[in-house]
């Protein structure tokens, strides 16, 4: 009896949702329990308690602020990987084009984006545009790192093997080279999604009355730290949601890589 | 330096004539290859042997066209190579099989890049699987196979266009001793099956003359032909001819070539 309930205990243990979750209800006594032993105001940190009440009421209101939100982080998002990916093409496949725009690049990525987050507003004004924009520039650059090495990881051998094939330059591209560089290339956009969320919030800091970002600055100003920060959740929701999404993707595309399969090699 | 083959008249398939390699580097001119004549003929087993650093890769490149030649001429079929062409399929020592696709569409990448009949080409591959042993492993992928599986696939995709010559680049140096010796045993069949020409590049001595008709020794910078050897062994060739006094007495010959240097 002892040993069949250890067993139930420990299977659910070992279920996958089961440990983050536990670790969040841990995060989340820390917290409290923090609150009340220093002492600390509710104007400084709110209590969970009072978080948790706040989304709760305040569900809708969030939801709907969190939908331009999404989109601005998913249309940066999409521009970052139809621009990063044939841009990283460009960059593994030409030496030339290499030594022109791969220093820029780097160049370009020191420059704290959120400092010209501003210009956006005062060129396109306010509304979807700006937002998008600023989730593009956070999440491009990731993406065309990881393609950029995904490309041109792939084998000198097999480079020479498919030129002995007599195989011409797409047909190398679409047999050899894109498909080697998937697994980076999904690396590169995991990175880029979280990093869009962050360039949305970002635009909607600066310019925008919509949006979580919106919320996060107009519940900061009206020392509104519950709803603050039930909106940190929902963006931090937003942000798993998506990246979820984009591993399902890539372990329906990719099922072939390492990371993906759970097989038994066979001997001899 | 040159032993002419006792294989009676032949037809020559690979003409090297002063072929030699010489790479730019930015502190001048390094000589890969120093000017070599070698014929090989239709359905010849040639071994190279040698040190790293002996040309014998730059060799191999050169005759699939994947690399010009400095100065000289190779001719395969009597054509001049100048850039690759169908006539030889390639095997490496790594297998290089592509992970998305499964053994039969690998076995068949040839025959795509190339645009030939796939129909054709299909069953050829299927029936060249079953030949090295691997019928019934079509759907499996690359990394369900052990080493020696995906060596066995890699040559079958380097003959499936069926070319005159197969050019392997030390093919077996990445399996064990054991799988090793077997697939010495199961080149040497297939060589027998198909009547390939056979280019085949090892650092070890004693799978040099286990396979060869004739023995290629090279010596290392810059890399030149220093002896051919024909190995006098009757085929079919055993793995108990490994200790027979005519294969020890040749290993022993080839191997006092390097007695000063050493095989790395």
């Amino acid at each position: 009896m002892a040993s069949s309930g250890a067993g139930v205990i420990q299977r659910v243990l070992n279920s996958a949702w089961v440990r983050p979750v536990l670790f969040i209800v841990f995060m989340v006594v820390i917290w409290d329990v923090t609150i009340r032993v220093f002492r600390i105001p509710p104007y400084q940190i709110p209590a969970p308690e009072d978080v948790i009440k706040t989304l709760w009421l305040e569900w809708p209101k969030l939801l709907a602020e969190a939908i331009p939100t999404t989109e601005a982080t998913v249309w940066g998002f999409l521009l970052s990987a139809a621009f990063g990916i044939p841009c990283a093409m460009l960059i593994a496949g030409s030496r030339t084009i290499e030594s022109y725009v791969y220093p820029l690049l780097v160049f370009s990525q020191s420059v704290p984006k959120i400092a010209i987050a501003p210009l956006f507003v005062v060129w396109f004004g306010f509304g979807m545009f700006p937002k998008v924009l600023s989730a593009f520039m956070l999440g491009f650059f990731p993406v065309v790192v990881s393609a950029v090495q995904g490309f041109k990881s792939v084998e000198p051998d097999m480079m020479d093997l498919a030129k002995a094939m007599e195989a011409n330059r797409l047909q190398t591209f679409r047999m050899i080279s894109f498909p080697h560089a998937l697994p980076a290339i999904f690396a590169g956009l995991k990175v880029s999604i979280t990093l869009a969320v962050v360039g949305a919030v970002v635009g909607e800091f600066v310019g925008s009355n919509n949006g979580i970002g919106f919320v996060l600055q107009r519940s900061i100003g009206n020392f509104e730290l519950p709803t603050m920060f039930a909106a940190l959740v929902i963006l931090a929701l937003i942000g798993v949601i998506l990246f979820w999404i984009l591993d399902l993707i890539e372990r329906l595309s990719i099922p072939w890589h390492a990371s993906q399969r759970h097989d038994i090699v066979m001997g001899a | 330096m040159r032993v002419v083959s006792s294989a009676g008249p032949a037809s020559p398939v690979i003409e090297i004539k002063q072929a030699s390699k010489t790479y730019r580097t930015a502190d001048g001119e390094v000589v890969a290859l120093k000017p070599l004549d070698f014929t090989i003929n239709d359905g010849e087993f040639i071994v190279v042997v040698g040190p790293s650093g002996c040309g014998k890769t730059t060799l191999l490149k050169m005759i699939a066209g994947l690399l010009p030649v400095s100065g000289g001429e190779i001719t395969v079929e009597n054509r001049v190579v100048t850039r690759p062409h169908r006539n030889v399929g390639i095997v490496f020592q790594s297998a290089l099989l592509l992970p998305w696709r499964d053994v039969l569409a690998n076995v068949m990448m040839p025959v795509e890049v190339k645009g030939l009949d796939k129909d054709t080409y299909r069953q050829r591959a299927l029936d060249l699987l079953k030949m090295v042993g691997l019928g019934g492993f079509e759907r499996k992928y690359p990394w369900q196979l052990s080493g020696g599986m995906q060596q066995r696939v890699s040559i079958c995709r380097a003959l499936v266009h069926d070319p005159k010559i197969l050019l392997m680049d030390e093919p077996f140096g990445a399996l064990d001793a054991m799988t090793r010796e077997k697939m010495n045993v199961e080149l040497q069949r297939i060589q027998r099956e198909t009547g390939k020409t056979i280019l085949l590049i090892t650092h070890s001595i004693p799978e040099a003359v286990f396979l060869a008709d004739r023995v290629m020794v090279m010596t290392a910078r810059p890399g030149k032909v220093d002896a051919v050897y024909d190995v006098p062994l009757r085929r079919p060739r055993t793995l108990d001819m490994l200790s027979d006094p005519a294969f020890v007495a040749l290993t022993q010959k080839i191997r006092a070539h390097f007695s000063d240097s050493h095989l790395d």
